[in-house]
Parts: structure tokens; C-alpha cells; sequence
């Protein structure tokens, strides 16, 4: 057994470490987080330059055919940046809809722009309230011609295309759903911001209306795989929450070391030890959930779906706990917009939504269990 | 044991009821139930204009601080007649928000230690609402360790000069007067060279700063004294004695917060009874139930605990260190409920402001939420003060206690 990265793939994580630290220090979060500019687009040619766009895209399509425990390592110093950039629906949603479903044409076309930086992608799902469900998709598709709304999508306002899931049939089976794929740009695409917890991260509503859209993968697929995009996105998303977690921590370790209260410093005392030793516990072991799904994607293993959901889980779970701690660390100061703790408390209270709720994650993990047990 | 009015509570009751029903601003009424914590706004009017209209027709008609002398601008209510005007005056309550500092902890300050004839004078205008109060207390070197605050005061004939800077005061920024405290004397042990006034938030060398919230909002301010003159007539107790003063003002501020405090969950029931999940109503939801029934014990459990200290405080039992519950429970129940309301709308719980889900009541109380663990005493002053006051455990091992001020350490790591 070596349940751990390899040297290099550390030797990755540390160069992402210093990279991010230099290019995306908190400064640049906050020209997004105050509205400045939609995202970070220096940073994201920065990352197309060093390769980490398409760190997990097969050299042929103009990625560097690394593999995904090189992009697990890239995510979690995104997350420990919060890097106000689309990566994760560029990459993780986009990027892995293609890998698996895209026609030779797709790829060639789309995947070579991801890695370089040009093209920006996500999934467009989401229709309102609720979790992800075939019921929940409305948008109909018919002819090649979408029509219907999608809201909330992750850095829609900014995308060049979408992988859409459409409704094909109505049989009350997951195979009525289909994926498409869309051109923002062209005609019958209409796309409004929406203000949202994490003001780092855009989300929009996008209106689809006799809109014109290639299938993605064969008719009738759709559900399956989106699960499987769904899965391997909990996995890659879990290393942002934890490496999120992590630099909260460290905020709130690094200020108990340095304020004073009653001569002393805070830290000293044992209810923010304990606040803060708690942060550590939660963070670890999402790390090690974290570690399994990343043992379970990169090898395609069975046991992916039930590792994608314990890792997104205890990931969630460590993101939102280190966060809002951090600001109770922090006190007064925690409390304001000027100190970073805000930043990921939003991103954590996001990021546990986006792709469908802690508690329907946790659904989804008693279910594979019952039915890996079952087999 | 019953819950029911006695005759005279009962004519209290309905005289309440009909002159609030006559007078109430009524066209907020809607919005003003729809407000909760974090989000208390009103479409087409200035809410501290709304609120110092209402407050201001309720002073004229006696209904103002009701516990409060008449001479002062009371009533002179029993306390159990103020619980039963609060629950008749229902979400205009919601108007009283940013009159809490003022009447809750600046008022009883000066009943206890202003001069009459500054009691005559200041009181009556701040119970009606037509001056606002805030409270300067913590700096930036001191929060929970209030005591170790720096903001020098020096005599200089007949008045003491400021100099200085606080932090987080509320509502600062509208205020009228402000209750001050100071250090006299830093070659004393910190909490003996401290001395408590009140003063005019438009003297000469007092300016104030907003700081923006982590929620986006801007209630609190920082406040930098430059060569403030204040009249010593305007001390409150003794030179030395501020600590001692400030207690006063702390107690009744974990009383005047602790009953004010919000816990989420009436929003959070009224939400899961209507919403419909992909699996069917909320509230048949076996899971959500859990949530719910878990919440709701610990709402009931604060609501009685407060009817409880009531009845205490109409016997004249003064009120105690047990009210730190309150706040302690309600601040962190609220960030959960928030969070899990957000869980409940799935992805779109992301979106916030106007097009989100109830006009993104619930993301509102998710960012304002943090802010409630803090103010008024963090969760873990609110633990020390229970376990030491309350259960007679040793305190925590001092340094800075019986050390002159200007000897106590003041780094951290080097
Ligand atoms: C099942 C079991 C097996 C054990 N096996 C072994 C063994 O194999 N070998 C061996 O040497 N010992 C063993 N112990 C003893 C164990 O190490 C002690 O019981 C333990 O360290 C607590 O010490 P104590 O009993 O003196 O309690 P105390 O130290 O008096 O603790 C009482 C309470 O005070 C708290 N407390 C004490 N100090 C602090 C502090 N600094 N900060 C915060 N809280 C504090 C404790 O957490 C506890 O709640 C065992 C104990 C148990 C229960
Ligand atoms: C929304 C809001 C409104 C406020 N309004 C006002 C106001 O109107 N007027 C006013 O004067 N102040 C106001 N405050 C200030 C508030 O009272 C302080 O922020 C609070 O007491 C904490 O102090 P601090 O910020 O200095 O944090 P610190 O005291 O530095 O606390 C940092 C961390 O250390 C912990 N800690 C500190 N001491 C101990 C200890 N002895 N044992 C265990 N843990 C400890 C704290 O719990 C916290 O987790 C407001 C604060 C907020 C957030």
C-alpha cells in the first residue's frame, strides 16, 4: 500500500502552491469580489501557461496528459486560493462531459481551446429549487432546438459554451434525459447575472429560446452521464473544499498566535484551542475522504460513486466548520469585509450547493452503500 | 404555574392592543414580518425614519420603555406588562432594533449613575426615539477583554480630554450621545483605572468611520477621539470606578440582547411547511422533521428559560448570569438553521438578494449570523461566564489581573 501522492505530483502541489501565492494573492480575489471584473482573466491565461488547465487532458487534445491526481492536487491549492477564476466548471464539469461523452469532433474542437485558456465551459442543469434529478429537468430539446431556463449556472454570465441536459421523453426514466451542447454566443442564448452568496464565483440564469444545440453523447444517456461528470466534479471539488478548509485553519491558527487578550495570547486559551484543534480534526479527515475518491477517479474504480460521495460530504462539512470557526477565531475583526475570513465563508457556504445539497449527497452515499452491500 | 393574565394584565392587554391597532403603522406591517435577522429592510421608506416616527407616537402616548420611571419617559410598567406589550406589538417590534443599545444598556447606565437633572433631561428623548445612543466600549485591543481598553481620558480643569479610538460601535453613525469608557489611570490595575461618561456624538473631535460588514452591510463604526472635551458633570460614578459601572451596562445587555435575540426557527418552520422538496412536502420529509423537532426544543427551551427569568424579575429577583444562555444558544442555532434552509433550496440556495428564494431572506441570515456569535460577549466569554458565575468553577489563570496596566504584555509570537 502507498495511500498517498507521489513525490512529483507533490512536487506539483507546491508549484501550484507558489504560483497561486504570487498570482493570486487575496488582493486579486477582491477586484472580482468587489465587482471589478467577472474573474480573473490574467490569472486564468497565468494557468493556461503553466499547463494546469489541461493538466488532465489527453495529450492529443492539446492538454498535458497528466492525469486526475495531478488535477486533485491543482484543486486544492485553488481552493486554498479561492481563486476567483471558473476552473471548476471549465474543468471539472465541462472538460469531464467531453472526455466522456464528446465525438471526436467535440474534443478536437473544444478541449485544446479548455486547455489553452481561449474557451470557458460549464453545465447548465439546474432549473431552480431542487436537487439533481431527471424530474428536475424541464428545458425540453426537440429538432436540435432547446427551449426552457436554467438557473442557477455557475459562471454562465462568462461561459463560451454550456453542456445542457435536456428533456427528450417522458417516460419517467432517466433515459428522457439527453446532454447538448451550446454556443453561448450565437443566437437564441439569453443570459442574465444573478447575485449570489460567493461574489468570487459568478452565477447566471440562462434562457434558452428555440435555441440551436448539437446532442453530447448519444440520445437518451444524458443521466448517466451526468452522474458520472457529477461524481468525478464531487471528487475534484472535495480537494478545493479541503484545501479552503485548510487555509482557513491556518488563518485561525496564525491569529491565535498573534492577538492578545487578558495579557495573553488567544490561543492560549483552551476553548480556541479546542475550537481550533476541531478544525483540524474535520479537515483531516476530509483530506483522507478526499485521498479515496482521488484513488477511486484516477483508476476508474467501482467504488467511485460511493467514494465521490464521501469525499464531497466530509469535504462540505470540513469547508463550512473551518470557515465559520475561523470568523468566530477571529472575533470582531472575523466580522468584517476587510479581513479574508468572509471570503470563505462565502465560498464554503457556496460550494457545499453547488452541485446539489449536502443532504442530497448524503442520500446519495446511504444508496451506493446499500447497494454495493446488495451486490 | 399558569400563563394566564390576571385581570389587570388582562385590561392592560386589550388597552394595548386597541391603541396599537389605532396607531401602528400598518402599511409596513407586511414587510416587516417578512423581516428577519440580517435582512430588515422596507421597499419604499427609510427604516430609521419609519422606526423614530413609531417609537416617538408611542413615547407621546406612554408606551414607550415601559419599564421605565414616568419622570424619565416610561411608564412604569411591571415586567410582565412589557412581555405582554412585546407580544402585542408583534412585528413593529422589529422597529425597536436600533433603539436596543440605547434603551437596553445606555438607559439603565444613566438611571443608575447620571446626575438628576441629566436623567430629566437625556432620558425622556432617548426612550422617545428622538435621540439615538450607542455604546463605546470595545477598541481594537480590546473586546472581550473590555478592560484592557487604551482610549485615554485626562482631567483638565473642569472637563477630561479624549484621546483615543473604539471599534465596532453600532450604529454609531446615527447617534446622538454615546456612553464612554475610558482609561484615568494606566499605572493602576486595569480594571481600576477606568471611568465611565456619557457624551455628545457631536462634540468637537469625535469622527466617525463605517466599516463594512463581512454581510456587505455597514452598522458598526470605528470612532477616533481627538482632544474630546468632556464636562465632568458628565461622569458616570466614580474616577476608578468605570468597571464597576460598566457591569451595570454589560448585565443588562445580555438581558437586552438575550431577549431580542432571533434563533431562525419560526422563518425556518413557516419555510418547510409550504416548500416542496423533489421527494414531496418538507414537512412529511422523516429527515427534515428531525432537523425541525430539534430546533424547535431548543426555541421552546429559550422562550420558557426567558418567561422564567420574568417571572423571577416581577418578584424582584434581579436579573442573573443564567441569561447568557440566550445568546450562547441562539447565535450559533441560527448560522445552522440558515444554513440548512439553504440546503433545502438544493443549488439555487447559492443565489441571493432579491431573486433568490423569499427574496433571499435565509442567505441574509446566513452572512449576518457570524456576527451574532461575537457581539455582546463571543460563545466563549458566554461559556466562561456560565461555568465560572453560574457554576462556581475556578476562573481561567490570570496575568494581567493584579499587574499594573502599562505592565500587562501586549505581543503575541515574535
Ligand atoms: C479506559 C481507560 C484506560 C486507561 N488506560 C491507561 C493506561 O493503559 N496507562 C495509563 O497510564 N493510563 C491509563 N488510563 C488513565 C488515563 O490516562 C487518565 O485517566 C487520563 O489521563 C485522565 O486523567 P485523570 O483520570 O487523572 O483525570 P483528570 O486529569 O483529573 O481529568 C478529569 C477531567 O478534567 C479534564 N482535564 C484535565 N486536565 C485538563 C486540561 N489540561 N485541559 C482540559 N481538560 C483537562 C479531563 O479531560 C477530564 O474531563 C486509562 C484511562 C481510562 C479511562
Ligand atoms: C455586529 C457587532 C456589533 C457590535 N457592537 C458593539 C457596540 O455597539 N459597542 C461595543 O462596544 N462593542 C460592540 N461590538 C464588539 C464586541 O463586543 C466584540 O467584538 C466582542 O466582545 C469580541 O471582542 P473582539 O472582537 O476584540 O475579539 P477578541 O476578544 O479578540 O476574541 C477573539 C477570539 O478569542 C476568544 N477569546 C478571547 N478571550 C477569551 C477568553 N478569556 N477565553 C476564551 N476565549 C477567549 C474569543 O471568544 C474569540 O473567539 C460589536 C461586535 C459585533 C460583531
Amino acid at each position: 500500500m502507498n495511500f498517498d501522492f507521489s513525490d512529483d505530483q507533490k512536487q506539483l502541489r507546491d508549484q501550484a502552491r507558489k504560483f497561486l501565492a504570487e498570482k493570486c494573492p487575496p488582493k486579486a480575489v477582491r477586484v472580482v469580489l468587489d465587482g471589478k471584473t467577472p474573474y480573473d482573466k490574467e490569472l486564468w491565461k497565468g494557468l493556461a501557461e503553466m499547463g494546469f488547465l489541461g493538466v488532465a487532458i489527453p495529450e492529443e487534445f492539446g492538454g498535458a496528459g497528466a492525469g486526475h491526481l495531478e488535477l486533485c492536487v491543482i484543486a486544492e491549492e485553488m481552493g486554498r486560493a479561492n481563486a476567483p477564476v471558473p476552473f471548476s466548471s471549465t474543468v471539472y464539469l465541462a472538460a469531464e462531459a467531453l472526455l466522456i461523452a464528446g465525438s471526436d469532433a467535440q474534443k478536437k474542437k473544444w478541449l485544446p481551446a479548455i486547455a489553452s485558456g481561449e474557451a470557458i465551459g460549464t453545465l447548465a442543469l439546474f432549473e431552480g429549487k431542487g436537487n439533481p434529478s431527471p424530474k428536475n429537468v424541464k428545458l425540453t430539446a426537440a429538432n436540435g432546438v432547446l427551449n426552457g431556463v436554467k438557473k442557477p449556472v455557475a459562471d454562465g454570465a462568462i461561459a463560451d459554451f454550456a453542456v445542457v441536459a435536456a428533456r427528450t421523453g417522458s417516460s419517467g426514466r432517466d433515459s428522457d434525459i439527453s446532454l447538448f451542447l451550446v454556443e453561448l454566443r450565437a443566437g437564441g442564448v439569453e443570459v442574465k447575472s444573478l447575485t449570489n452568496l460567493d461574489p468570487t464565483r459568478g452565477q447566471a440564469e440562462i434562457a434558452f429560446k428555440d435555441c440551436k444545440a448539437e446532442p453530447l453523447g448519444a440520445a437518451g444517456e444524458g443521466w448517466s452521464i451526468l452522474t458520472q461528470v457529477l461524481d468525478r466534479a464531487a471528487v475534484l471539488c472535495a480537494f478545493e473544499q479541503v484545501g479552503g478548509a485548510d487555509r482557513a485553519l491556518e488563518m485561525g491558527r496564525d491569529y491565535a498566535l498573534d492577538r492578545i487578550a487578558f495579557g495573553r495570547p488567544i490561543g492560549s486559551f483552551q476553548a480556541v484551542k479546542h475550537m481550533l484543534a476541531d478544525m483540524y480534526v474535520s479537515a483531516t479527515l476530509a483530506r483522507s475522504n478526499s485521498y479515496y475518491g482521488a484513488w477511486a477517479l484516477s483508476t476508474n474504480a467501482a467504488e467511485l460513486p460511493e467514494a465521490a460521495a464521501a469525499a464531497r460530504i466530509s469535504a462540505t462539512q470540513a469547508f463550512q466548520h473551518c470557515a465559520k470557526n475561523n470568523i468566530q477565531v477571529h472575533g470582531g475583526m472575523g466580522f468584517t469585509w476587510e479581513f479574508d475570513c468572509h471570503i470563505y465563508y462565502r465560498r464554503a457556504n457556496a460550494m457545499a450547493l453547488g452541485l446539489g445539497s449536502l443532504s442530497y449527497w448524503e442520500d446519495q452515499l446511504i444508496d451506493r452503500m446499500r447497494k454495493k452491500n446488495a451486490a | 404555574m399558569n400563563f394566564d393574565d390576571t385581570p389587570q394584565e388582562a385590561e392592560f392587554r386589550a388597552t394595548a392592543r386597541a391603541w396599537i391597532s389605532a396607531n401602528a403603522p400598518k402599511q409596513y406591517e407586511e414587510e416587516l414580518r417578512k423581516s428577519s435577522l440580517g435582512r430588515t429592510v422596507l421597499k419604499n421608506a427609510d427604516i430609521l425614519q419609519v422606526a423614530k416616527a413609531w417609537q416617538k407616537k408611542k413615547a407621546d402616548a406612554g408606551w414607550a420603555c415601559l419599564h421605565w420611571p414616568k419622570e424619565y419617559g416610561g411608564r412604569g410598567a411591571s415586567p410582565i406588562e412589557r412581555v405582554i406589550w412585546q407580544q402585542e406589538e408583534g412585528p413593529y417590534g422589529q422597529l425597536s432594533r436600533m433603539f436596543i443599545i440605547g434603551h437596553g444598556m445606555c438607559g439603565p447606565t444613566m438611571m443608575a449613575f447620571a446626575r438628576e437633572e441629566h436623567k430629566r433631561r437625556y432620558l425622556p428623548p432617548l426612550a422617545s426615539g428622538e435621540n439615538v445612543w450607542c455604546q463605546l466600549f470595545s477598541e481594537p485591543a480590546g473586546g472581550s477583554d473590555v478592560a484592557g481598553l487604551r482610549t485615554r481620558a485626562e482631567k483638565d480643569g473642569d472637563d477630561w480630554v479624549i484621546n483615543g479610538q473604539k471599534i465596532w460601535t453600532s450604529g454609531a453613525h446615527y447617534s446622538d450621545y454615546g456612553i464612554l469608557l475610558t482609561r484615568t489611570d494606566p499605572t493602576v490595575p486595569k480594571h481600576k483605572g477606568l471611568t465611565m461618561f456619557f457624551l455628545d456624538m457631536k462634540s468637537p473631535g469625535v469622527e466617525v468611520r463605517p466599516i463594512k460588514q463581512a454581510s456587505g452591510a455597514s452598522d458598526f463604526n470605528e470612532v477616533y477621539f481627538t482632544n474630546v472635551r468632556i464636562p465632568d458633570h458628565q461622569r458616570l460614578g466614580e474616577v476608578g470606578d468605570g468597571w464597576n459601572v460598566s457591569l451595570t451596562t454589560l448585565m443588562n445587555e445580555r438581558s437586552a440582547i438575550g431577549a431580542a435575540v432571533s434563533t431562525g426557527f419560526p422563518e425556518l418552520f413557516e419555510y418547510c411547511s409550504s416548500l416542496i422538496l423533489d421527494d414531496g412536502p418538507a414537512i412529511e420529509d422523516r429527515a427534515v422533521r428531525s432537523k425541525l423537532a430539534n430546533w424547535a426544543v431548543k426555541a421552546s427551551g429559550l422562550k420558557y428559560t426567558s418567561m422564567r427569568a420574568i417571572s423571577a424579575l416581577s418578584k424582584g429577583e434581579r436579573p442573573g448570569p443564567e441569561n447568557s444562555i440566550g445568546k450562547l444558544v441562539a447565535g450559533s442555532m441560527i448560522q445552522d438553521v440558515a444554513t440548512y434552509a439553504l440546503d433545502l433550496q438544493g443549488a439555487a440556495g447559492v443565489v441571493s438578494g432579491e431573486n433568490a428564494e423569499l427574496a433571499g431572506r435565509f442567505q441574509a441570515m446566513l452572512l449576518r449570523a457570524p456576527g451574532t456569535r461575537v457581539e455582546g460577549g463571543t460563545d466563549e466569554i458566554m461559556r466562561n461566564i456560565i461555568a465560572e458565575r453560574v457554576l462556581g468553577l475556578p476562573g481561567d489563570i490570570r496575568v494581567d489581573k493584579d499587574v499594573p496596566f502599562n505592565k500587562i504584555p501586549t505581543k503575541g509570537r515574535n
